[in-house]
């Protein structure tokens, strides 16, 4: 027994010894944050970019230009381009002194190479779509990159700084899912699968070395273990919460420092547009007047979160206010109702995917939709397995409820064949008309118009935007607060002394 | 030599189930509802990027070349790529189980300790205080599940006292002591209602056997009672203990997965509930039918053990 006891006390100081180790270290600075969803792979370019660009995209991978904290376009690995008079090409001038973890030189060639990958047959990239306006790229000389496009496109440049457009390098494609090699300021050491990535700094970074050592992503989905691991220390905190009535206990500690910024998420009910009743638009209209959403906000989110009337985020420059156009009204709902000719309501079946926030919005859905006589069968959809099936793939649904967490994403609705089974010529008209857009205003114009066709046909009942809950712990400076795209970018984050 | 024979057939007959267990696992498995390329693409892919990405996988073969290029890998160790992480299955499953095998190790060791001398002292005085305490400790052992008391200990023990840590783990490499201060908390969770179980079936054996004709002999020869209760009782109580020792085990492995969830350990349990959700089916398939081996060997194992624990079973086909 005494000699288990001493190998186990010895086991112990040993240990001790170990762990003071990182400490000392430490004093440059080591952040661990929280990343509730575990990516299919760190390559944003491969698959749905949303939750690898929270792991890896700015800190391992950077993109031609990217998009910055307050949601503007920036240069990075070209530091300028002309775009011809008729926006049909584009002329990048890249950085010389770039490199990637692996040492491998970025140039022009590689540039082509990872916009040709995006584009081809074969191409996995989740955003493909986005660049198939792109007809050749040529590679003049080495700092050079000429895009050619088939038609103008004034979004292009900022889908080009998003995360399924980062630069890959040639030789890595086919290792980069686990084993990420970009131009970024973090090289990833290891990611141990279902419990973290483990970055450390790049020595090497063309833009000078990074203020923090390391950087870890823990993948912890359950709200109340992310508290835990908050709580206790092992965290440094995490840029979204998920559980607001678990946030308030954050705001009064001083050891932490909590922010509430803006998403791009838009979390709507979507209606398949295409079937009776929800192919009249008095009804659709009808069931957005019987809800309150800002009792579905204080209700789903405690309050954290903004009403929408269209499909756009208020962190985007372009988002205009159109809560208005039909607030809660239930008596002029069931006006609206009988004129559609369901004076005496109908019955639907409403397929929730198995998220906390979209089965809550759908109870508090029900309840206001059974007061202008509207009875919706709820049915959980197993997420994402069977939803996507079900909802997504095979539109076999009356209305659902999900979250778009892509920005500046008001295009889907102009996409055929997409799950709301929506057609609107003038809606579609007033997409084309933002890609062919001659100048910032116009788009900007573009923009706004696309959201009031939205607000006015309804294809979906806009609910409200996501909050971005942020708990960080006190010290920790230059986290993003906003979230313009979903992202961690830690480049200029460091601990104050 | 009969044993050996015994055991060797056993063997033979685990092949044959296995094989089985295999096609119907795959099957099952495949009936499911959920694309696994569709799931990786997310809401915002087109349906030529989806198609794309299925022969990418190779979803786009058919079921039987599918289930056969799967269960030949799996003779020659190649478990296949895992469609989310794109890493092979077979280290996937190594490191995962680094984390479960000495958490269930651990549990099941700890389920023993508690239960074996608990149920026997029970049994030792019928009715009396300690039997009242124990029979106490396995009814809300049984009825209350392993995953809430995870979510007890997190509160009490990890966020309240401030001991052990509330969940995650550091890793081996991090040092013994991290690693396995990060699996005490998981393995009492997990351990609480196994040893429920195994104390009301300790009890009642070493009862059963108390009451039988041998005992009294020896207690008549002037055995004091204790040692009647050591030496005879628990020796033969053993059986049914083994059994359900046994049968236990799937429930292990069960209650690992809402374990490992609970304290964020990256286990198998929390692999297949991943991989599950996510639809990374040749993950699934490889985890359960690992999962059948298992609970199979351990049967053999308790088969043989019988022999070891009961001379009268030696040398019975």
């Amino acid at each position: 027994m005494s000699l288990t006891l001493c190998a186990f006390a010895r086991s112990v100081s040993t240990a001790a010894f170990i762990a003071a180790a990182p400490l000392a270290a430490l004093a440059g600075g080591e952040v661990s944050f929280i990343q509730a969803v575990e990516p299919a792979g760190l390559d944003p370019t491969e698959g749905s970019p949303v939750a690898s660009g929270q792991v890896t995209w700015q800190n391992v991978f950077e993109g031609l230009v990217t998009i910055d904290r307050d949601g503007a376009l920036q240069p990075q690995l070209a530091d300028d381009w002309d775009i011809s008079e008729d926006g049909l090409t584009y002329t990048f001038h890249l950085r010389p002194d770039v490199r990637f973890h692996n040492g491998a030189a970025f140039d022009s060639a590689v540039a082509k190479f990872s916009l040709e990958r995006i584009l081809a047959e074969e191409s996995t990239n989740g955003q493909k779509a986005l660049f198939t306006v792109i007809e050749t790229v040529n590679a003049p000389d080495a700092e050079t990159l000429v895009l050619h496009l088939s038609a103008p496109s004034s979004d292009l440049l900022y889908w080009l700084g998003f995360p399924a457009a980062v630069m890959v390098e040639p030789g890595s494609v086919e290792t980069n899912r686990s084993a990420p090699v970009g131009t970024g300021p973090f090289k990833v050491d290891e990611w141990r699968q279902g419990d973290r990535v483990i970055m450390s700094a790049n020595a090497d970074y063309w833009d000078g070395t990074p203020a923090l050592d390391a950087l870890t992503a823990r993948f912890i989905a359950d709200p109340q273990a992310q508290v835990a691991a908050l709580r206790s220390g092992q965290v440094d905190g995490i840029a979204e919460f998920g559980a607001p009535e678990l946030f308030e206990q954050f705001t009064a500690d001083d050891t932490f420092t909590t922010h509430v910024g803006a998403g791009e998420m838009e979390i709507v009910a979507g209606m398949n547009n295409e079937k009776p009743p929800f192919d009249d638009v008095r009804v659709r209209q009808a069931l957005m007047m019987a809800v309150d959403r800002n009792m579905l906000v204080e209700a789903v989110k405690s309050g954290y979160g903004t009403p929408i009337g269209s499909h756009f985020s208020p962190a985007s420059p372009f988002y205009e206010d159109l809560t208005d156009a039909f607030s809660y009204d239930p008596e002029a709902a069931k006006a609206l109702l009988t004129e559609a000719g369901y004076g005496d309501g109908f019955e639907f079946t409403f397929k929730v995917p198995t998220r906390t926030y979209a089965q809550r919005s759908a109870e508090i859905l029900q309840a206001y939709f059974a007061q202008i006589g509207v009875t919706a069968n709820i049915e959980s959809s197993d997420f994402p397995a069977t939803w996507i099936q079900d909802v997504f793939k095979d539109t076999n649904y009356d209305m659902t409820i999900i979250g778009h967490a892509e920005p500046l994403d008001i295009n889907v609705y102009a996409r055929s064949p997409y799950y709301f089974n929506y057609d609107n010529p003038e809606f579609n008209a007033a997409i084309a008309g933002i890609a062919a857009a001659a100048s910032p205003e116009a788009r900007a114009e573009g923009y706004r118009s696309a959201q009031e066709i939205l607000a006015q046909d309804m294809p979906a009942l806009f609910l409200y935007s996501e909050p971005k809950l942020g708990i960080w712990k006190t010290g920790l400076e230059g986290v993003w607060l906003n979230g313009p795209v979903p992202a961690n970018d830690m480049t200029d984050v460091r601990w104050s002394d | 030599m009969l044993a050996l024979k015994r055991l060797a057939r056993q063997i033979g007959g685990l092949g044959i189930v296995l094989a089985i267990a295999s096609l119907v696992i795959f099957l099952l498995i495949e009936a499911a509802p959920g694309d696994p390329a569709s799931i990786i693409l997310g809401t915002s892919a087109s349906p030529d990027t989806v198609a794309a990405l299925r022969t990418d996988l190779g979803l786009d073969r058919p079921l039987l070349l599918r289930y056969l290029s799967w269960i030949g890998g799996v003779f020659t160790g190649d478990l296949g790529n895992s469609y989310t992480y794109d890493t092979p299955v077979s280290a996937l499953i190594a490191n995962r189980l680094a984390v479960t095998a000495p958490l269930t190790l651990i549990a099941t060791l700890l389920s023993i300790v508690i239960s074996l001398p608990l149920g026997v002292w029970a049994a030792n005085r019928p009715n009396g205080p300690v039997d009242t305490l124990a029979s106490l400790f396995s009814q809300v052992g049984i009825a209350v599940p392993n995953f809430w008391i995870g979510l007890l200990l997190i509160l009490g023990v990890a966020l309240g006292l401030g001991w052990l840590t509330p969940g995650g783990f550091p890793g081996w490499d991090a040092g013994f002591w991290p690693a396995l201060e990060a699996l005490i908390l998981p393995s009492i969770a997990l351990a609480v209602p196994q040893s429920a179980v195994l104390t009301r079936v300790t009890r009642a054996a070493v009862i059963e056997v108390t009451n039988e004709d041998f005992i009294r002999t020896a207690r008549a020869k002037g055995m004091s009672r204790t040692r009647a209760l050591w030496r005879h009782a628990v020796p033969n109580a053993l059986l049914p203990v083994v059994t359900m020792l046994g049968l236990q085990i799937p429930f292990l492995i069960s209650g690992a997965v809402l374990v490992e969830n609970v304290f964020t350990l990256p286990g198998i349990g929390t692999l297949a509930y991943q991989a599950l959700s996510q639809r990374d089916l040749i993950v699934v398939q490889n985890v359960v039918l690992m999962f059948t081996l298992i609970v199979m060997v351990v049967n053999v194992i308790v088969d043989a053990l019988y022999a070891v624990l009961d001379p009268r079973l030696r040398g019975r086909t």
